[in-house]
């Protein structure tokens, strides 16, 4: 329970007026961003870094804390808005969601949704607290060589088992690798891949790099295909939850965060399973409740699945929301991001002059505690200001696309610009916005390609400290029982992932079937 | 999607992805031989050299594997969204407008500064997605400009450059 105290002691270091202002700012600005059509939390993030920049850390990290949860809101908000997921997390929340807003529901959708971010957003929190300083006293005892197959772990995890095509993720994967070896080799001080260009030669900023690909990737992708007819915006009310809407949701909320929590903590774990599952399980167990005559749902199938059930928004956002928490732990006590979030929030460390990983615990503690004890703020934040908010919200999603798309681009410039005051950065944004654009075209997933760029230099340095401990020789990279359980591990992933993704496309594509199928329906009604 | 209905995947070959898989390929076969040109440090048994090597090999291999993959009827699933409609085709010319924006800000932001280059780039942009509302639009870009320039300097001390309205702002 030490853990619970130094907790208390962050929360006090964070409460003071000023920064709960600031706190506010970042959650107020954070869902404004993300709930921008097309913009996902890791890009909110991404573009709102710039922001923080002037802070002292402790300020910026408060700010940070609220643009997150913020942006994950604003997130879910859109899809069950608008139907259309800005990113794989929210698949399901807007399939059920966007069902109940057109049935006249959506302010329950988003009240549940809410809700449940901040339920699972405050255990997973507290989790993180108990778990991250545990696995980090094991982490100090990690030796490079299982350091380098942990890397090598979450890499081709996130390039093969998520998204549809190995193939894609792997050279996606590559190609993030590559951008990361730009700038000085570390030990001999040479430049590698610089073409002779002084402003490569200190690296990529990862933020450039992200926003390029995210933010000005989607402009010039939407430029090239936007839709003529804007989608159907439904509109909505004050969100509320109703006693029966509260007892339909209390379960699936704590459901989906034991779904979400231990699946964000894995590398390359995700929010794209875990939704999925809670989805699955939500679904059945209200056809076992029908089936026993304990129906919730006034349908003829007894249950409200494909015709909006609220169990259905509850735990794929709760689960989405416990596992944007759980990444914290390997980002926090290994220094290993594990999606673009983490990614993004690990080089905004870095900009501070924090190196995370496992002396994070011990060197920056009170920093540590101070970024937990912030996100148990920002939670409670969104709740207060955007249950308020969230008409205004909504009204955002009208804004007209070319004004919407020219404001994501003057943002991105404008951060690209504000790092360094160079027009370099802007043209480099601009490059990597064309490589975004292309891996859209081509069905490149943008996840392995980020996390090449962050953790390629880490696997680098990682490696060679392990080679030159043995002198050169490489059998040294399976010396450490933890690394040889790593690589069967590994192994075993991968010849099971096959059987696991047919499972998953089966049951997706029926589940979607009938969404479909209920739409026709009531739209058939309708007329 | 009508189009791949009406015609059958394994007959239509996405010919794009060739040239994807020939740049990567150049890309990797670049970072080898930009490599081998690194000296080796004495005391460090594995140098600068090794991971660059595996990085671009890997490169090499994978554009070469979705080569033949290509030609073998794989396609790629392009990235839906919401106001993304892929079933039209691309449109060249607004990705065009859009890039020249992006230029024309990198080459007057320096001397025009943040204020000036913001509502080029915010109402360029506007316009270059098919806006008509152009008044408007620079009006708009202007609050955002200068407001963002005060934001920065002020609220968070980046100096942003003033440029041509030093004294003005």
């Amino acid at each position: 329970m030490e853990n619970l105290g130094l907790l208390a002691d962050g929360l006090a270091a964070a409460l003071t007026p000023m920064n709960l202002l600031y706190a506010a700012v970042g959650v107020l600005l954070g869902t404004f961003v993300g709930v921008l059509p097309g913009i996902g939390p890791a890009m909110a993030i991404a573009l709102l870094l710039p922001v923080t920049f002037g802070l002292e850390p402790t300020q910026a990290f408060i700010m940070f804390a609220g643009l997150y949860y913020g942006g994950m809101y604003g997130g879910s908000t859109t899809s069950i808005l608008l139907n259309t997921p800005g990113e794989s997390a929210s698949v399901m929340t807007a399939l059920e969601g966007n069902l109940m807003a057109r049935a006249g529901r959506g302010a329950q959708a988003l009240a549940t949704a809410a809700v449940g971010s901040f339920v699972a957003g405050t255990i997973g929190t507290l989790l993180v607290a108990m778990f991250a300083p545990a696995l980090a006293d094991v982490a100090v005892e990690i030796g490079a060589p299982s350091y380098f197959a942990l890397m090598v772990l979450a890499l081709v995890m996130t390039a093969t088992v998520l998204g549809a095509s190995p193939l894609r993720g792997l050279l996606s994967l590559f190609v993030g690798l590559t951008i990361g070896l730009v700038g000085l080799d570390l030990n001999t001080g040479q430049p590698r891949l610089t073409f002779g260009v002084t402003q490569l030669v200190d690296r990529l900023d990862i933020v450039v790099v992200a926003v390029g690909i995210f933010a000005v990737g989607e402009a010039l992708w939407v430029a090239a295909h936007l839709r003529r007819k804007p989608a159907r915006v439904v509109p909505v009310g004050q969100p509320w939850l109703g006693r029966n809407d509260l007892r339909r949701s209390w379960r699936p909320w704590l459901r989906g965060t034991a779904y979400g929590f231990p699946f964000g903590a894995l590398p390359a774990g995700g929010a794209e399973l875990p939704t999925f599952l809670s989805y699955v399980t939500e679904r059945r167990l209200a056809k076992r409740a029908t089936l026993k005559g304990r129906g919730t749902g006034a349908g003829p199938g007894g249950d409200e699945f494909g015709k909006g059930a609220i169990e259905g928004v509850a735990g794929p956002e709760a689960a989405n929301n416990a596992s944007a928490a759980g990444m914290l732990v390997p980002m926090l006590a290994l220094g290993l991001p594990v999606t673009a979030t983490a990614s993004v929030m690990l080089s905004a460390l870095q900009g501070y002059g924090i190196q995370p990983g496992p002396q994070l615990m011990t060197e920056h503690a009170d920093m540590v505690w101070t970024l937990l004890a912030s996100l148990l703020i920002g939670n409670v934040l969104l709740l207060v200001l955007n249950l308020p908010l969230a008409p205004l919200w909504a009204r955002l999603l009208r804004i007209p696309r070319p004004q919407l798309y020219a404001g994501i681009l003057f943002f991105a410039c404008l951060g690209a610009y504000a790092t360094n005051l160079d027009p370099f950065d802007i043209a480099l944004l601009l490059v990597f916005g064309l490589l975004g654009m292309a891996m859209r075209r081509f069905g490149l997933p943008v996840l392995p390609l980020i996390l090449g760029v962050i953790l390629g230099p880490l696997m680098e340095t990682k490696l060679r400290e392990a080679l030159t401990i043995s002198g050169g020789d490489p059998a040294i990279l399976w010396s450490e029982p933890l690394a040889i359980a790593i690589y069967v591990v590994l192994l075993l992933v991968l010849v099971t992932r096959p059987l696991l993704s047919r499972w998953r496309s089966r049951t997706e594509s029926r589940i979607v079937a009938e969404a479909h199928e209920a739409e026709a329906v009531t739209e058939g009604a309708q007329r | 999607m009508s189009a791949d209905l009406e015609t059958p995947a394994s007959t239509r070959v996405d010919a794009a992805q060739y040239g994807l898989a020939a740049v990567l390929l150049v890309v990797g076969a670049y970072t080898v031989y930009d490599a081998m040109t690194l000296d080796v440090g004495f005391a460090d048994p594995v140098g600068p050299r090794v991971f660059p090597v595996v990085i671009g090999a890997g490169l090499v291999v994978t554009s070469v594997l979705l080569a033949v993959a290509t030609a073998r009827g794989s396609r790629p699933e392009p990235e839906a969204g919401e106001d993304v409609d892929v079933t039209t085709p691309a449109d060249w010319p607004t990705v065009l407008k859009l890039v020249g924006v992006v230029l024309l800000t990198i080459a007057t932001v320096g001397w025009l500064g943040w204020a000036l280059a913001g509502v080029i780039l915010f109402a360029g942009a506007a316009w270059a997605l098919g806006s008509r509302t152009t008044i408007r639009d620079v009006l708009v870009g202007l609050v955002l400009a200068v407001a963002s320039w005060y934001g920065f300097v002020v609220g968070l001390g980046i100096p942003l450059t003033p440029g041509v309205l030093d004294g003005i702002l």
